[in-house]
């Protein structure tokens, strides 16, 4: 395996592709107790429309994806939890709008639990009757997230601002779309997206990097395989497709989701544009933020107020969420000051400041090795390698932040989603 | 990793964990006060107000602009419960000195920060200024107000309100939101130095530093807690519920229902011999996905979208949190004490057992890798004196018998039974 020296992150990783198109890195850290696994397929709630083996274009149902997720478990002889919870191990998963990624993290018998982690995703096992009652458990879910109204704010902002892109699906699906899922549904899927060349494998801590290779090696299927053709949507307009939503649930006070769409980065540019997006939302919306600390003061905002960025093939996009008693004064508050920076530039002393704050906060994040190995993954699918991030940092200059002010942040791109207090 | 602990006056201490495995270093100070409905609301307020600013930085954005400066420090209060105790802290994480780009020292000027935003209070007229005091008392009111908005975790939280009615614990560890709304300059003001000269003062760092630097840091940044006090901290147990079992339900407008049942433990807590036995009775019950609760009423039986149980060591309590349809309500309940049941005849195997043994040694272990988890525990473990050290309970957990297992079950007595149900039509 070649091994990669991060000398100013304090971070060795060892790398490899397999034969069979798996992508392998391994974050050695001898002084932790767990181990820690994520297997990821670049599959997500968004894939609705792929090509099959024959070459002709498939549509599946909303919340194939996340469906797919939980009938992993399934294996011929019972269910993969149960089998690794007798090692103490609770694995899990997880789908996003993307990704779908499997993990555990124990502290013994790292490499049976390995393989099985390995095995139980790479050889699928569904039957009529596992889907049906699969169905009844994912409509439950489904349910709990439609009483949660931070979800609701963020889904029906995302079906406000796109009007083609499949981001705008639910990763879940509906009760409807779910009811038309069948075990060959999961099966065709599972044989697009589930081969080594479209997944990646992250492991960390105090474990033997070739020997992670060797297992993946044995347990998964040796030829060769590529990631998936591209998923398929009309083109997306630049502009929203609604500029505001609003419901009304049973909150103490209106919660709101603020987005503001953006352009999908250049080939190579993913981490770049991530880190320039977020200092962007730090300049806007950070404690350190003139604009955050001026709408708190004036009782606009309060401390729940949260930014992220967001990107996925095809959209990149970010949300500011928080809680408000007037949340279309937030949004035109936001607007005015980002045309203001636009045109008359950032701080630079609040920049710099900002900077080293997002670089102090990076390294934090490295202390978690499930943080860290989602994020070599996810930065993976974009083809870049996300511990050079400290490079990155250093070219981002104040100017970036500017552009993406002026072009992102305008009326025309920019949604606000609403739940308000019933009654 | 090493271990240390140094007593700094009567009722004052530092706990250090020196480890070069993070790539931060985690600061805290705890202020830990009986917790009462009286003073709940203003002791929860006064970090908030504090972090608003202090003399040297007045407002937030100066504030938050020294804490960039160190490398984004997060400095975070915090409050939380343990026991019938209420602990007010402030939290500063921070890089390692050997990640700073410049090469400069970042432990001493981030425990400067802390010093200087808990002892050092931005001022009006002697007491803290109006404007921070009227606007965080709204938003602890709103933050108080919006537990409702998680039903998963309101429903849990009701729970515990009305089986420890009458008991300090019961107490909301923000307080209510009547009283935060309420508070005025000068009663927060009292409540502060009442705060800083009677509770009892724990300093826990994890992180590169040694012992030495980090007490030297401490004393410098908080020579005014350094005075000796003695802060009761202590937790009524009650072995049995007092009578019947209580049933309570609430009526909102959610599409799923949440039931939730609580048990006491029969005495067991923390200090208790029975408590690795405990611990590994919860895990087969509901605590681990290979939980009697996970595997046979969600997975097999499929009543409840999630169901699992949770302990509080301090208490002695057990708590069991489901969703499920509102027509399930009853089966349900029957089958989430039938599954209890079957763990008190020793109904389980000793793949079972061993699974669930694992899985309390895991986690044990396992929280050895993130350093606010350390922190936390290290917390609960000074605040009650427990003897045993984690290698101790790890070896006691994993040496747990299926008598064991089932001795402690049977000491779980049902409680309360809350139930969160939809509105008529």
């Amino acid at each position: 395996m070649d091994k990669l020296e991060y000398s100013a992150l304090g971070q060795t990783v060892y790398h490899c592709v397999l034969p069979n198109g798996l992508r392998i890195y391994v974050d050695v850290r001898p002084e932790y107790s767990k181990q820690f696994a994520f297997f990821a397929a670049r599959y997500g709630g968004m894939d609705l429309r792929f090509r099959g083996e024959d070459g002709e274009w498939l549509d599946t149902p909303a919340g194939v994806a996340h469906f797919l997720e939980h009938k992993t478990f399934d294996t011929e002889d019972g269910n993969a939890l149960q089998s690794m919870a007798a090692n103490g191990v609770d694995p899990n998963a997880f789908t996003s709008a993307s990704m779908t990624g499997y993990f555990f993290d124990g502290v013994r018998c790292f490499e049976e639990n390995l393989r099985t982690l390995l095995s139980f995703v790479s050889v699928p096992w569904f039957t009529a009757e596992s889907v049906e009652k699969e169905q009844g458990i994912i409509a439950q879910e489904i349910r709990m997230c439609e009483d949660d109204p931070n979800d609701e704010a963020y889904y029906r902002l995302l079906e406000a601002m796109y009007t083609e892109h499949p981001i705008r699906t639910r990763v879940a699906g509906t009760v409807e779309s779910i009811s038309r899922i069948t075990a060959d549904t999961l099966y065709q899927c599972h044989r697009a997206f589930y081969r080594p060349g479209n997944m990646v494998l992250c492991a960390a801590g105090n474990i033997d990097p070739q020997r992670v290779a060797d297992i993946a090696g044995e347990v998964l299927p040796a030829e060769r395989s590529t990631a998936v053709d591209g998923v398929c949507c009309r083109q997306e307009p630049a502009q929203v497709g609604q500029r505001l939503t609003r419901r009304a649930m049973p909150v103490s006070m209106p919660l709101f989701a603020l987005g503001f769409k953006g352009a999908p980065a250049e080939e190579g540019g993913a981490l770049r544009q991530r880190l320039v997006a977020e200092l962007t939302c730090d300049v806007l919306f950070s404690p350190s933020a003139p604009l955050y600390n001026r709408l708190y003061e004036q009782g606009l905002l309060n401390s729940s107020l949260g930014s992220f960025y967001s990107s996925v093939p095809g959209c990149a996009f970010i949300v500011a969420e928080g809680e408000s008693r007037d949340p279309e004064r937030v949004r035109d508050e936001v607007l005015r000051e980002a045309a203001r920076l636009g045109a008359e530039g950032v701080d630079q002393e609040l920049w710099d400041r900002l900077k080293k704050s997002a670089y102090g906060s990076m390294v934090r994040h490295l202390n978690s090795m499930e943080d860290t190995c989602i994020e070599m993954a996810q930065t993976w699918f974009d083809g870049e390698d996300y511990l050079s991030f400290p490079q990155v940092f250093q070219s981002i200059e104040r100017a970036d932040g500017e552009a993406l002010l002026r072009e992102w942040f305008v009326e025309s791109r920019t949604a606000l989603s609403v739940i308000s207090p019933e009654g | 990793m090493q271990q240390h602990w140094k007593r700094l006056a009567d009722g004052v201490e530092l706990a250090v964990n020196q480890t070069e495995k993070f790539k931060t270093g985690l600061l805290t100070v705890t202020l830990t006060v009986p917790l009462r409905e009286e003073t709940a609301s203003a002791f929860a307020l006064v970090p908030e107000v504090l972090s608003r600013g202090s003399a040297r930085y007045p407002d937030m954005e100066k504030l938050s602009a020294a804490a960039d400066s160190l490398y984004g420090a997060s400095l975070a209060p915090a409050v939380r419960q343990r026991g019938e105790s209420q602990c007010v802290s402030f939290l500063c994480s921070a890089i390692d000195d050997r990640f700073a780009l410049d090469g400069s020292a970042v432990l001493e000027p981030a425990a400067g920060l802390m010093g200087e935003i808990l002892l050092n209070p931005c001022l009006e007229d002697g007491v803290f200024r109006r404007d921070y005091v009227e606007m965080e008392g709204a938003n602890l009111a709103d933050r108080i107000r919006g537990r409702m908005n998680d039903k998963r975790g309101w429903a849990m939280f009701r729970l515990l309100q009305e089986m420890c009615a009458g008991e300090a614990y019961a107490v909301d560890k923000l307080g209510s939101a009547d009283r935060a709304l309420a508070m005025t300059p000068e009663a927060l003001w009292t409540a502060y130095r009442s705060l800083l000269s009677q509770a009892r003062v724990t300093f826990i760092y994890g992180g590169g530093a040694d012992p030495e630097r980090v007490e030297d840091a401490v004393r410098r940044s908080f020579a005014p807690l350094l005075s000796g006090r003695s802060a009761p901290v202590d937790c009524l147990v009650k072995a049995e519920p007092d009578g019947p079992v209580r049933r309570v339900s609430d009526a909102m407008d959610v599409t799923q229902g949440k039931l939730a049942l609580g048990f006491r433990t029969g005495g067991i807590t923390m200090g208790s011999e029975d408590y690795p036995a405990l611990l590994v009775c919860n895990a087969l019950y509901g605590g681990s996905a290979n939980s009697k609760l996970f595997v046979n009423v969600r997975e097999k039986m499929s009543l409840c979208y999630y169901a699992s149980s949770v302990l509080d060591k301090v208490k002695g309590l057990m708590a069991v949190s489901s969703g499920v349809e509102f027509s399930q309500f009853d089966r349900a309940q029957e089958a989430i004490l039938d599954q209890l049941e079957a763990v008190k005849r020793g109904d389980f195997t000793r793949q079972e057992l061993t699974a669930a043994g694992r899985n309390v040694s895991n986690s044990l272990r396992g929280r050895l890798d993130s350093q606010s988890q350390m922190e936390d525990n290290r917390l609960t473990f000074l605040l009650f004196h427990a003897a045993q050290g984690r290698e101790e309970l790890i070896r006691a957990v994993e040496a747990v018998t299926a008598d064991q297992v089932v001795e402690a079950a049977r000491r779980l007595k049902l409680d309360t039974v809350y139930r969160l149900t939809g509105k008529e039509g």
